[in-house]
């Protein structure tokens, strides 16, 4: 049993670790995190299959094998995380290439939405004084200021 | 007939093999994938003739079921199959003709062809699937193509945007796979007509914790409310085929996953509730944020995300007729959001861009434009007498025979997102299209600024997005573009016209589901094991 319990903990320790790099801005970091995800999920399916010896005819009497199928689902697994791990990677180096970091920047929806508030509140503050509708073109001046420091 | 249930996935795999080899002869290239698109999507149409006596079951390599991986067409997965070989068929005809016009079948757009044919094939490989884990590999499949498809031409918009969209999915797929994982964990099996019997026998909670697993992970690829943020995020900034073809099928791949694994794994679970929840939260959420946007692709992603709550209105009510109604309005709106992100796509060729403040004109500039985009936006709308309102009606009618709290709230909450789905598409039609244009557009708003950040434009764009709107003679429409959205547009409004038959299969494809039996007797003829 005790074999058991220590893949438990060692999956339990990889989903932590996982999770938390995910949640990192880092394209590369995310890419240790997706890569400790897949490998604790890996586990998993082979703790799901069940602790016994090695199932090759001849070798284990069949009622002591270890289940091959899941050792199977494990290998197409490993298979597709290779795959999505090097396409990670060279975006990685293609965001790299261009901008010179790999971070996942603010949304620019989130941004936009920000921009429009303040310009709404630019137009308000001119109609109070003015009164008449030039108030956009002066309203854009602070919002594209603050676009530019907040980079 | 079984021998035609693995063409669908075999002839695309082969053609994406064949035009790999042939990567320096883009016109063989492009033949062979007009071919193998079109063979495939006459396989389909006879596959879902022959699935009208039953489900046709192919086990692959002749491994017998419950060992082997079967191939299992149900009247559901047929349906799908040709709406998606139909889809996939008139956008690779648009996106021919857009090569061609740009003239830039060169070195970097030549993998084009084989990823798409890779998409197709795990987009009905995941239809087809009778097995959780082939089910994952068909996801994986669609979703390593698409990876590619978004990102071609690595642009820093669409690596940007790219990468929300990778990381989502992987996340989704490492859910789904612990799902898989647990799920043979406690059953032994991952077939689905043999789990089907075995989950039976779990305790409710070990099932509640399988089920919420895997709704879980397909409404991350659905693009369910609250797991629904990447996919405005994402998908608007690849270019107007891929955005087409991923707005309408990969979504509804999720969708369809959701309606197999609620029926013939976990019918009758206290999911269900959940789901409807779901389902009025994504309609409302979803079209509200359509109301608040400036950019027609942006809108249309919003309006995409908005009726995926239809399709989950009718699961979640469980019901003959509400499945039947789901059923109907995935294939309705695979085609509809289809076509309006093709008109979309001409709509930035013709008018230089596809924000609605710089937009103006376009009806007296390019009227049959204006057509192409005027139908299908309606039929979204729900409009009598497109297939829209037949599908939106069907699921209604359905809420109201349910009578619960929670199914009046969603009938009330699908009226509303229909009346507002219609101001979505009226404002577009009033500023692009109705309005006269403006006399100087503004060069540079906050907005442009913000979407293309200085010293990084994407140099495809870039020429397109300096036309001038007021500018009367922009790029005339490629005659090849525009046929291909024709199709879909008349696809659509025969939808309308088929809709008696169509609704006639959807209603068989959804007692069949509720029944479970056909599906299992299909895969098992002497009972499960």
């Amino acid at each position: 049993v005790s074999p058991n319990v220590l893949l438990v903990i060692a999956v339990g320790v990889l989903f932590a670790c996982g999770v938390t790099l995910l949640l990192e801005r880092t394209l590369t970091r995310v890419i240790l995190g997706v890569t400790l995800l897949g490998n604790g999920t890996n586990l998993l399916i082979l703790l799901g299959g069940g602790y016994g010896g090695p199932p090759i005819v001849g070798v284990t009497p069949e009622p002591e094998m270890s289940d091959p199928l899941a050792q199977a689902m494990i290998l197409t697994a490993i298979v597709i995380t290779l795959g999505m791990t090097a396409f990670l990677l060279a975006m990685a180096y293609r965001s790299w290439v261009l901008t010179g970091h790999d971070e996942v920047q603010d949304d620019i929806e989130d941004r936009r939405i920000m921009l429009r508030a303040e310009r709404d509140q630019g137009i308000e503050a001119q109609d109070d004084t003015n009164g008449d509708d030039t108030g956009l073109d002066t309203a854009d001046e602070p919002a594209t200021h603050n676009d530019r420091a907040s980079r | 007939m079984t021998w035609l249930v693995p063409l669908p996935v075999v002839m695309p795999l082969l053609g994406a093999a064949l035009t790999l080899v042939i990567v320096r002869r883009p016109a063989i290239q492009r033949a062979v994938s007009l071919f193998v698109l079109a063979t495939t999507l006459a396989a389909a149409v006879t596959l879902l003739v022959t699935t009208i006596d039953g489900p046709q079951v192919v086990a692959v390599g002749g491994w017998a079921a419950p060992l082997g991986i079967v191939l299992v067409a149900d009247q559901l997965a047929a349906l799908m199959v040709v709406v998606s070989s139909a889809v996939t068929l008139c956008v690779l005809v648009y996106s021919i003709g857009q090569g061609v016009a740009d003239g830039n079948m060169g070195a970097p757009v030549s993998v084009y062809h084989p990823t798409y044919l890779i998409l197709t094939a795990g987009v009905t490989n995941a239809f087809l699937a009778g097995d959780l884990f082939n089910l994952y590999v068909g996801f994986e499949i669609l979703l390593a193509a698409s990876y590619v498809l978004i990102t071609i031409g690595g642009t820093e918009g669409r690596i940007r945007d790219g990468t929300t969209y990778v990381v989502v999915s992987l996340l989704s797929s490492v859910i789904f796979l612990i799902g898989i994982g647990l799920a043979y964990a406690a059953t032994g099996t991952l077939n689905l007509a043999q789990l089907a019997g075995r989950l039976d026998a779990l305790p409710d909670s070990l099932r509640l914790v399988l089920q919420s697993m895997l709704l879980l992970a397909f409404c991350i690829k659905a693009a369910v409310f609250p797991l629904s943020a990447w996919l405005p995020d994402s998908y608007p900034t690849a270019i107007a085929p891929v955005t087409a073809v991923f707005a309408g099928l990969l979504t509804k791949v999720g969708v369809y996953a959701i309606i197999r694994t609620e029926t013939l794994l976990f019918p009758g679970g206290p999911g269900l509730d959940i789901l409807l929840v779901a389902a009025l939260a994504t309609m409302l959420v979803g079209i509200l944020g359509a109301v608040a946007q400036s950019d027609i692709k942006r809108l249309l992603s919003f309006t995409l995300v908005s009726h995926i709550g239809y399709m989950l209105f009718g699961i979640g009510l469980a019901s003959a007729a509400g499945l039947a109604g789901a059923i109907f309005y995935v294939v309705h709106h695979i085609v509809v959001q289809t076509t309006l992100f093709l008109a979309a796509g001409l709509i930035e060729r013709r008018g230089g861009t596809t924000s609605l403040e710089r937009l103006g004109g376009l009806a007296r500039l390019a009227p049959l434009l204006g057509i192409l985009f005027f139908i299908p936006a309606l039929n979204l709308a729900g409009i009598p007498p497109f297939s829209g309102f037949l599908g939106k009606l069907g699921l209604l009618q359905a809420g109201v025979d349910d009578g619960g709290v929670l199914a009046w709230l969603l009938v009330g909450g699908g009226v509303v997102t229909s009346l507002l789905t219609l101001y979505a598409v009226a404002r577009v039609w009033s500023l692009a299209f109705w309005r006269t244009p403006h006399a100087d557009p503004p060069d540079e708003s906050p907005e442009t600024r913000l979407g293309d950040p200085p010293g990084a434009t994407d140099p495809a764009d870039a020429p397109r997005k300096s036309t001038a709107v007021s500018a009367p003679a922009g790029p005339r429409m490629p005659p090849l573009m525009v046929a291909a959205t024709l199709a879909l547009v008349v696809i659509g409004v025969g939808l309308t016209v088929v809709a008696g038959p169509l609704f006639d299969i959807s209603a068989d494809a959804a007692a069949q589901l509720l029944d479970r039996q056909p599906y299992v007797r299909a895969v098992f003829p002497d009972g499960a094991p």
